[in-house]
């Protein structure tokens, strides 16, 4: 009945090899030498290796919240991953090589030619100078800084060194203590007071091997008045040689400033997707947080924001689609930390095949705040019998003056609908693709366009291998 | 010329026989009635025919224009030619209808990219008018929170849209008021041809008025039992089905 997930990558295909430069990497395991080893190469100034040798000591204090999250964090062998590859050591393999069905995946999903290769691992940089560079004259006019996180620490301290690892501290978890010690990659951006940009800024445009690694580090700051849209991933398998990806993104919105923070990831399914990404939202900004969580072995992801300003508004709109082996342990965290302050959730789950998700959501509203409104909604879609969702809920309101809403909803797709719609000719994979397409559908509509067709394409490819 | 012909079709359902050794033939450009008594299985020979999961065929042969049907699946006999409008739309909510027609047409294209959106809406539309269906419902849930009335008037606009070769109306006219049954049969008529048959079932004589068969069969515990033309339904009307069952038993 159940197929395998259709873009799967078999990773015995593939003939890795790993050039071994030592000036270059890092070797296999953690340790100070790895930290300060990948500090020495990104030459970076004496309070970032401080802040990275911190932060390897709590990591290594720190337990596994296996406590209520999944035993399946247990399996992760932190010994044997590597932690650091600059870019001339990614591993490399052939075009030929790349599995059909992953070519298959690229073709059905439109990716041009160029992108194809870089996502498969065949080329580790994808040149969008030419893209990036028009961009680049306009942005640096209107004085934004666009950059990635070892130059962002080096060549704007007096910008990013008051924020970076605030929002977030080092200690949240062990997984952002993890990222402390040994990020790379990632984008780095200020936006001045007042500066509205009006096409989002794209990961894309700063795309080399580092950028997409294992353990990226992001920071934007969108400082008073100012607006900006930022979108990472892209909805084509992201073939992955490393099993551990650990990212950390803090945003902060000074006062009436918005931001919108897009991802869409599609990972390969022996990848453990392990990121915290949390705002500061100051008095009446907006920080809405749009995620659509695809593949993975296992994603745990609740991006949160702190309404820390008066009237500040906190939005997170999530998408998780789990196929077979894949579990996604999705959800939001809104901590209301100001009068009028206002929050809204919408999470829709599918589980496919064997596939799980939970919904774990966090909203806290003090008792001496004056108020504030949340309004959480998740959806769970289950497609066949053994799909498995799961709902955490946990909302703190004190006090009486707060407005609190919650709905939660399990629905399947039920055999008399697919037949309803087989008997208007179409088949049942289309006819799930439909159901399920239309499940997501209010929510693919708040993504930028090319990534709802892009969405559209994929959810047809993921329901194909439903069937049976 | 889409004659359907079922011979000796038997169907079980969580193995209790429905359908024993039932046969039908409907020549193309024909209206046939059944009617029948609740329970004598009428919805599970138009399931069985559209090939629902559920029903077990375990003897017979359905033919469309010589095309075997059983054992085919539902959407490739939905694409031969068949179409149901069901006794129990069912909702299927997200889905809009104009988007869902749509996929139903283009699943019978060779290319679904020649496509044409404008002439599409233009169809729709004017055929939504005819039904008398608001023209916002284009972009409402399939069936999803519609009334009665509603729901047949939209299976009504689907075969309408779909073109079939054969339809089977399930009690299309039960919770229809007296202008919806008018408005619906109107659509139906339309739709008549030399080439398209219909097999309609209901428990009433009143939609007989509006759609009038060639003829018309009764059903009974799973087989037809009695042939006629339409004053067989007049008939029925009348006198109840005890009428039938005595003649049976006698
Ligand atoms: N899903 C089902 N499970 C069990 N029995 C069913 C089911 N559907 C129909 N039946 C039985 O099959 C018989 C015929 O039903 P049906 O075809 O719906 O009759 P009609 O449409 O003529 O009223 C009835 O006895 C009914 O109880
Ligand atoms: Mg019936």
């Amino acid at each position: 009945m159940i197929k395998t997930n259709p873009i799967e990558v078999d990773r015995d295909k593939g003939n890795f090899h790993y050039n071994t430069d030592y000036e270059f990497d890092a070797g296999i395991g953690l340790s100070e030498d790895v930290v300060r080893y990948i500090s020495d190469v990104k030459k970076e100034d004496s309070w970032v290796k401080d802040f990275r040798l911190k932060a390897l000591n709590t990591f290594e204090k720190k337990k596994l919240p296996t406590h209520w999250a999944t035993k399946d964090l247990e399996n992760i062998d932190f010994d044997i991953i590597r932690y650091y590859l600059s870019k001339g050591q990614m591993p490399s393999r052939t075009w030929e090589e790349v599995p059909d069905d992953v070519k298959r995946t690229f073709e059905r999903l439109g990716i041009p030619e160029q992108e194809r290769k870089f996502l498969a691992g065949v080329e580790a940089q994808f040149d969008s100078e030419a893209a990036y560079s028009r961009m680049k004259d306009d942005l640096s006019e209107k004085g934004v800084i666009f950059v990635g996180s070892t130059e962002g620490l080096k060549e704007h301290p007096e910008i990013f060194k008051k924020w970076f690892g605030k929002v977030i501290p080092t200690s949240d978890n062990k997984f952002s203590a993890l990222n402390s010690a040994v990020f790379s990659g990632g984008s780095f951006i200020y936006v001045p007071p007042g500066v509205k940009l009006e096409q989002p800024l794209q990961a894309y445009f700063r795309i080399n091997a580092e950028n997409f690694g294992q353990f990226e580090r992001t920071l934007i700051i969108a400082d008073e008045g100012a607006e900006i849209t930022y979108m990472e991933g892209c909805t084509a398998p992201k073939f992955e040689t490393s099993t551990l990806h650990s990212a950390v993104v803090e945003l902060v919105a000074l006062k009436g400033a918005k931001i919108q923070y897009v991802t869409v990831q599609n990972w390969s399914n022996n990848v453990f997707n392990l990121v915290t990404k949390r705002a500061m939202a100051h008095e009446e900004s907006e920080v809405r947080w749009i995620d659509c969580n695809i593949g993975s072995r296992l994603t745990m992801k609740y991006p949160g924001v702190i309404l820390r300003g008066r009237k500040a508004r906190g939005e997170v709109l999530s998408i998780a689609l789990a196929n077979d082996g894949q579990h996604q342990d999705t959800g939001a965290k809104m901590v209301h930390a100001a009068d009028e302050t206002t929050s809204n959730v919408i999470a829709k789950s599918v589980s496919i095949g064997e596939g799980r998700s939970t919904y774990r959501g966090l909203v806290q509203m003090p008792g001496h705040l004056k108020h504030c409104k949340n309004n959480t909604e998740c959806d769970a879609l289950l497609i066949n019998s053994d799909s498995q969702t799961d709902t955490y809920p946990a909302i703190t309101v004190q006090g009486e003056d707060h407005s609190v809403q919650h709905e939660a909803s399990v629905s399947k797709v039920s055999a008399e609908q697919i037949f309803y719609m087989q008997q208007r000719g179409l088949s049942e994979a289309d006819a799930m693709s439909m159901c399920v397409n239309g499940f997501v559908n209010d929510l693919i509509r708040e993504f930028p366009m090319e990534y709802s067709v892009e969405l559209k394409r994929l959810i047809d490819l993921e329901m194909e291998g439903s069937v049976g | 010329m889409s004659t359907l012909k079922v011979h000796n079709l038997s169907v079980n359902i969580e193995d209790k026989t429905i359908l024993n050794e039932f046969s039908l033939e409907v020549p193309a450009g024909e209206v046939h009635a059944i009617m029948g008594p609740n329970g004598s299985g009428k919805s599970t020979l138009s399931k069985a025919l559209a090939a629902h999961p559920s029903y077990d065929v375990l003897g017979g042969t359905a033919e469309l224009d010589g095309c075997n049907l059983i054992g085919m699946e539902p959407d490739e006999i939905s694409r031969a030619g068949l179409f149901l409008a069901f006794q129990y739309p069912i909702e299927v909510p997200g889905v809009t209808i104009a988007n869902f027609i749509r996929a139903a047409i283009q699943a019978r294209m060779e290319d679904s990219k020649s496509f044409k959106a404008v002439d599409y809406y233009k169809e729709l539309y004017q055929k939504m008018d005819d039904l008398g269906i608001d023209r916002k419902f284009t972009s409402r849930s399939l069936n999803d929170g519609f009334s009665g009335g509603e729901k047949k008037r939209c299976e009504i606009l689907q075969m309408a849209m779909l073109d079939p070769k054969f339809c089977i109306l399930d009690e299309t006219d039960s919770g229809l008021d007296i202008d919806a049954l008018r408005v619906v049969s109107a659509g139906v008529n339309s739709m008549r041809s030399a080439e398209r048959g219909f097999l309609v079932i209901t428990h009433y004589q009143r939609l007989l008025d509006y759609i009038v068969p060639d003829k018309v069969h009764v059903m009974w515990e799973g087989k037809i039992v009695r042939s006629g033309d339409k004053e067989l339904a007049t008939e029925l009307e009348s006198k109840g089905y005890d009428w039938i069952k005595e003649e049976l038993a006698a």
